[in-house]
């Protein structure tokens, strides 16, 4: 039962513990506020390094050093957007997670939802299109000529 | 009567639609491929800082190697800095280049020790032998984020107003020498 137990907790633990984060004790500011800043900043960029990862995630070295640098930036008085921009002029576009719209990424943002949109089009098309022809009814003149037909059935009418 | 004749050509269209975008995916793969086999890694990200200035840094010397390294250092003449560290293992691969580089002493080559034990730097040195004018010592890169380095080694080439004029990442090996830094270094000089 205890090693049951056991289990369990570490199971649950495992499942909870879905995103861990790399910053340590001695990274963060004292002024919790600022910290929190740091944090959403930090999430906003990645890690050149791992290129998958945020700078906040990442334990690599050089993502702890940018982290380090976001928090002399707070603490300066920057805005969020300032040390964004502190680091896109050093790294470019590259370094953001979330792409800015620009001229290049305006296929990367919009591109999913325009073929989901043809996509759309496409299916809704299919849809209305209808699959049996609807039959109409036979004028009088037609089931005279119908039944004259099936009356003499042996005899080919070329009309 | 008319039913299945009305529209053959958007018919057709249809049935070859699929193969026009293969052919088009494989013409997109196709071009990628020759890209990374012509040398353009698509992983490699291009400097942001080319034809920019070198950023401000002044770095503190190694222990007894001094001075350390400054922007006004990388103002005058044409000069390479190397991002480098001891723990860096392409970093030794290129160390040989740099040795020559710096025998003909044709041009300034200083070292930024990124992230790096100021005695690990100068242990490295004395072992592989010291191919640098000025070095300073960079331990939480913050000239490495400065200068947008993404790993150990890169290259710089700034010229004389102590403009960034190209980047090279990871080792230099002879034939990005002889056929892209040295002439470089050379038109930069006229």
């Amino acid at each position: 039962m205890k090693i049951y137990a056991a289990l369990s907790a570490v199971t649950l633990a495992v499942l909870v513990a879905t995103t861990s984060y790399a910053v340590e004790p001695d990274e963060m500011l004292a002024d919790p506020a600022l910290e929190e800043r740091a944090r959403i900043i930090s999430q906003d960029l990645k890690c050149v390094v791992c290129q998958n990862e945020t700078i906040d995630e990442s334990n690599a070295s050089l993502a702890q050093d940018m982290r380090r640098l976001v928090r002399q930036r707070v603490l300066a008085g920057d805005s969020n957007q300032a040390v964004l921009d502190y680091m896109v002029d050093r790294y470019g576009d590259f370094v953001l997670l979330r792409p800015r719209v620009t001229g290049q990424t305006v296929l990367l943002w919009f591109g999913p939802f325009a073929l989901l949109l043809l996509g759309g089009l496409i299916v809704a098309r299919y849809i209305r299109r209808p699959s049996i022809t609807t039959v109409q009814a036979l004028t009088p003149e037609e089931l005279a000529e119908v039944e004259a037909l099936t009356k003499d059935s042996n005899t080919r009418n070329d009309s | 009567m008319s039913e299945g004749t009305s529209k053959p050509s958007s018919g057709r269209l249809t049935a070859i639609a699929p193969i026009i975008i293969v052919l088009l995916l494989v013409a997109v793969f196709a071009k990628r491929l020759i890209d990374v086999q012509d040398g353009l890694d698509p992983n490699q990200v291009k400097s942001v800082l080319l034809d920019t200035p070198v950023p401000d840094i002044d770095l503190p010397p190694l222990p007894e190697r001094g001075p350390g390294l400054a922007t006004e250092n990388l103002k005058g003449e044409v000069t390479l800095v190397n991002i480098w560290g001891s723990w860096c293992v392409a970093c030794l691969s290129e160390h040989p280049l740099l040795m020559e580089v710096a025998a003909e002493n044709t041009i300034p080559l200083h070292g930024i020790a990124w992230r790096d034990e100021p005695q690990a730097s100068l242990r490295w040195l004395a072992r592989n032998g010291d191919p640098f004018d000025l070095i300073g010592q960079d331990p939480f890169s913050e000239a490495a984020i400065a200068f947008g380095v993404t790993g150990a080694p890169e290259t710089f080439v700034v010229d004389s107003a102590g403009v960034i004029r190209y980047k090279h990442v990871g080792p230099i090996t002879m034939t990005d020498w002889t056929e892209t830094i040295a002439p470089l270094v050379e038109q930069l000089r006229q």
